[in-house]
């Protein structure tokens, strides 16, 4: 039976089709291959997590080493989503990526592309799948490396600098974490994830665990852009290629939270982390600061694409909300805005890459008479910037209602009060978007007025479409949500 | 550099050493020490060695990049080929024991052939880099 | 557990806050790279020192050795070496290529040329 190694071909198949485009050399053949190796990584997540919903967490071994000696790939309700969430933006980004990274990127390195974008994907879905903490940082760097690289490839010199920043940023997370794994190998004497959850109970000095869990914290909090490491964000988004923007917004940060939920819910414990140590109150103070300071900085942006920037760094303020409640209701909240706010992202992202080629830029001065230029974009901008704010009827909404009641429900007003009132933030530079987008006129020396071509929008609708569509049917994301909560905090303690 | 005749000498008489070394180093690392990370270093660094000795355009001409980007891609192909041959045999991915008709036969010939996959992706990482940064100064000094 | 009872970790710690005072400290982005190298140097230590055990031999199953060194640390720093190492070139390469797009390497200069495209 194939589907039995699902879990490893998830993240074999895009690892293969990264050297075979490499060796074909031609870009068009590098889209192919990259195209149907994310369908099949999608197909395979889909399977995954129909999966792990019917019959509970799948186990692998690597080279058929029982775990816990081998490395073990381990698919639950939390990872599988996760994964699902990164192969359907591969795939959605794919058709949109020909047009717009031919335009952005020189013709005879186009393969390369496609190479480091499937580099990318896997080292993203090992990092889901992979229930081993080295593994999980071989997957980290790899997915880092090709990252750095896709980012300084964007056409402004500044890439390059992003793309430093981003380098020395996150290989100092990466090896925070590498070093907090290390001090907890050498208490527990194991690196898989379940079995040290196991043996953690057993050790008898804690002091190697506290400092562990701080060092994970600091790393994995680089990787995700916690405020106040958000600093290499911005650039690096804002200055990438928009494709690559579009799949690094929704995914990159994504993963790196679910190793934050997995270290934190299935490693430690609950009490381990929010009882026994004062987390909880750090994270949360950390993530109100995010939703007040980086919205209040996405305001005042001259350019559509740090706007956007600004806005995850918030947003993902508010996954990490989620956990600082250190209950299930936060957890499933935290995971249905970690879907929902990726899907969302990845639209405005894709969105900004069609006004990118339409406009010749995405500075305010360029977006001005959007309206009536590029008017289908400019209204799925509109869309997406409604779920952004969290308006009833988009994704947004229903997971920050989630988050909400999950505040209220234990008893924390101040966090709903946060909520609410960052929400208004997100109001004005939405709002920037729209006055500048409706109420100004074109710019004098617009080049190409007309929509994008449809290559281009069809992907980007279709994902607006989707917040659309998990916004009025929230239940499935929830439900999904809950089932991964459920899943990250069940595991053996 | 070209002009230094003890080099020119020494290089020539070493180089092919240092490759008869590096595949010793190769085909012993399934039972001892060594293996491909070691193999892959030692091959491109007889080629750079080569390369600082009779210049760039020489080396290139010995080992052509796109021969160099080509190995950069096979060796990973070759590694996650033996993966999938595990998984073709009826075992799991990256299963040794079923290689071959026994476990220790299966365990030599994996772990032979993920060897050779590694020592070719180093030993062409090692001269791309070698190729692209040496290459990329001396067009600057040749430019404009 | 005296302080030479933790030699090791002091070291790392040493170790770790060069590093990182080096990457924090200096505006010259190819001794940032320096930093960052020494940086991770540390975690190796703390990897490769306590898999040593003293008097132990290498893990080949062989008659009068009982003692053994564990190897798994070991193979995990070899694999993030083989990052490091990988790190460093792209940062290299990428220092070769703000020096093409900018003129300088200093961080200060490049901060100023940024500001002035604004």
């Amino acid at each position: 039976m194939l589907s039995q190694h699902f879990p490893i071909l998830l993240v074999v198949v895009p690892l293969i089709a990264s050297p075979v485009i490499v060796m074909a050399r031609s870009g068009f053949l590098g889209w192919v291959a990259s195209l149907a190796a994310s369908a099949a990584a999608f197909a395979m997540s889909v399977a995954l997590l129909v999966a792990t919903t019917e019959s509970g967490a799948i186990s692998y071994a690597i080279g058929s080493w029982p775990p816990p000696w081998g490395i073990e790939y381990r698919v639950d309700a939390a990872n599988a989503l996760v994964a699902l969430l990164v192969s359907a933006i591969a795939l959605v980004v794919l058709p949109y990526a020909r047009r717009s990274v031919s335009a952005e990127i020189g013709q005879e390195r186009l393969y390369l592309f496609y190479a480091l974008l499937m580099l990318c994907l896997a080292g993203l879905l090992g990092i889901a799948v992979t229930g081993d903490a080295f593994n999980l940082f071989v997957f980290l760097e790899i997915s880092s490396l090709a990252t750095y690289v896709l980012i300084a490839l964007g056409r402004n010199r500044r890439a390059l600098t992003a793309a430093y920043q981003y380098l020395i940023l996150g290989t100092i997370g990466a090896t925070l974490y590498v070093t907090g794994v290390g001090l907890l190998y050498l208490a527990t004497g194991t690196l898989n994830l379940a079995d040290m959850a196991a043996r953690l109970a057993d050790v008898p000095d804690k002091r190697p665990l506290v400092a562990g869990l701080a060092f994970i914290t600091a790393g994995v909090g680089l990787k995700l852009a916690l405020f106040p490491l958000h600093a290499w964000l911005p650039n690096a988004y804002a200055y990438a290629p928009s494709a690559v923007s579009a799949f690094l917004a929704a995914t990159a940060t994504k993963v790196a939270v679910y190793v934050l939920m997995r270290v934190y819910f299935s490693v430690y414990g609950v009490d381990a982390v929010f009882r026994d140590m004062p987390l909880g109150p750090v994270l949360a103070v950390l993530s109100v600061a995010a939703l007040f300071i980086a919205s209040a900085a996405a305001i005042v942006q001259k350019d559509l694409k740090r706007l956007l920037a600004y806005s995850s760094v918030a947003q993902i303020g508010y996954i990490t909300l989620g956990i600082s409640l250190g209950s299930a209701p936060g957890l499933t909240a935290a995971v249905a805005h970690l879907v929902n706010h990726g899907i969302t992202k990845g639209a405005l992202f894709l969105l900004a890459g069609a006004i990118a080629l339409r406009a010749g830029g995405t500075g305010f001065d360029r977006v001005a008479g959007l309206g009536r230029t590029m008017p289908l974009t400019a209204f799925a901008f509109v869309l997406g910037g409604l779920s952004l704010i969290g308006v009833p009827g988009t994704a947004g909404f229903a997971s920050k209602w989630a988050l909400v009641a999950a505040a209220i429900g234990a008893g924390h007003w101040w966090i709903a009060a946060a909520v609410l009132l960052s929400s208004l933030l997100a109001v004005a530079y939405v709002w920037k978007f729209v006055e500048c987008a409706y109420f100004r006129g074109p710019p004098g020396d617009a080049p190409d007025p007309g929509e994008a071509p449809a290559d281009m929008t069809i992907p980007a609708f279709a994902l607006t479409a989707a917040v659309i569509a998990a916004g009025l049917f929230a239940w499935p994301v929830l439900e999904a949500s809950a089932r991964a909560a459920e899943a990250l905090m069940g595991a053996p303690r | 550099m070209r002009m230094d005749i003890i080099l020119r000498v020494v290089g020539k008489i070493l180089i092919p050493y240092a490759v008869v070394f590096a595949l010793y180093v190769q085909f012993h690392g399934d039972f001892g020490p060594g293996g491909g990370f070691q193999a892959g270093v030692v091959i491109a660094a007889a080629v750079i060695f080569y390369g600082i000795i009779f210049g760039l355009a020489a080396a290139r001409r010995a080992v052509p990049e796109s021969l160099v980007e080509s190995m950069v891609a096979l060796g990973v192909l070759v590694f996650a080929g033996v993966g999938v041959a595990g998984i073709v045999l009826g075992g799991n991915y990256l299963d040794y024991f079923v290689l071959a008709h026994d476990s220790v036969h299966g365990q030599h010939r994996g772990i032979l052939w993920v060897e050779a996959g590694v020592g070719i992706t180093v030993s062409g990482v090692m001269l791309k880099v070698f190729y692209l940064f040496t290459g990329r100064a001396r067009d600057l000094e040749d430019g404009p | 557990m005296s302080f030479f009872g933790h030699f090791s970790y002091w070291a790392t710690v040493f170790i770790l806050m060069t590093g990182l005072y080096i990457v924090i400290a200096r505006g010259n982005l190819v001794k940032k790279l320096v930093g960052l190298g020494i940086f991770q140097t540390s975690v190796y230590l703390l990897y490769v020192a306590p898999g040593k055990l003293i008097g132990g031999t290498a893990p080949i199953v062989g008659e009068g050795f009982t003692v053994y060194s564990n190897p798994l640390p070991h193979v995990l720093i070899l694999t993030a070496i083989v990052v490091g190492v990988a790190t460093l070139a792209l940062g290299l390469a990428l220092v070769v290529r703000i020096r093409e797009a900018y003129g300088t390497v200093e961080e200060d200069e490049l901060l100023e040329a940024d500001a002035k495209d604004d």
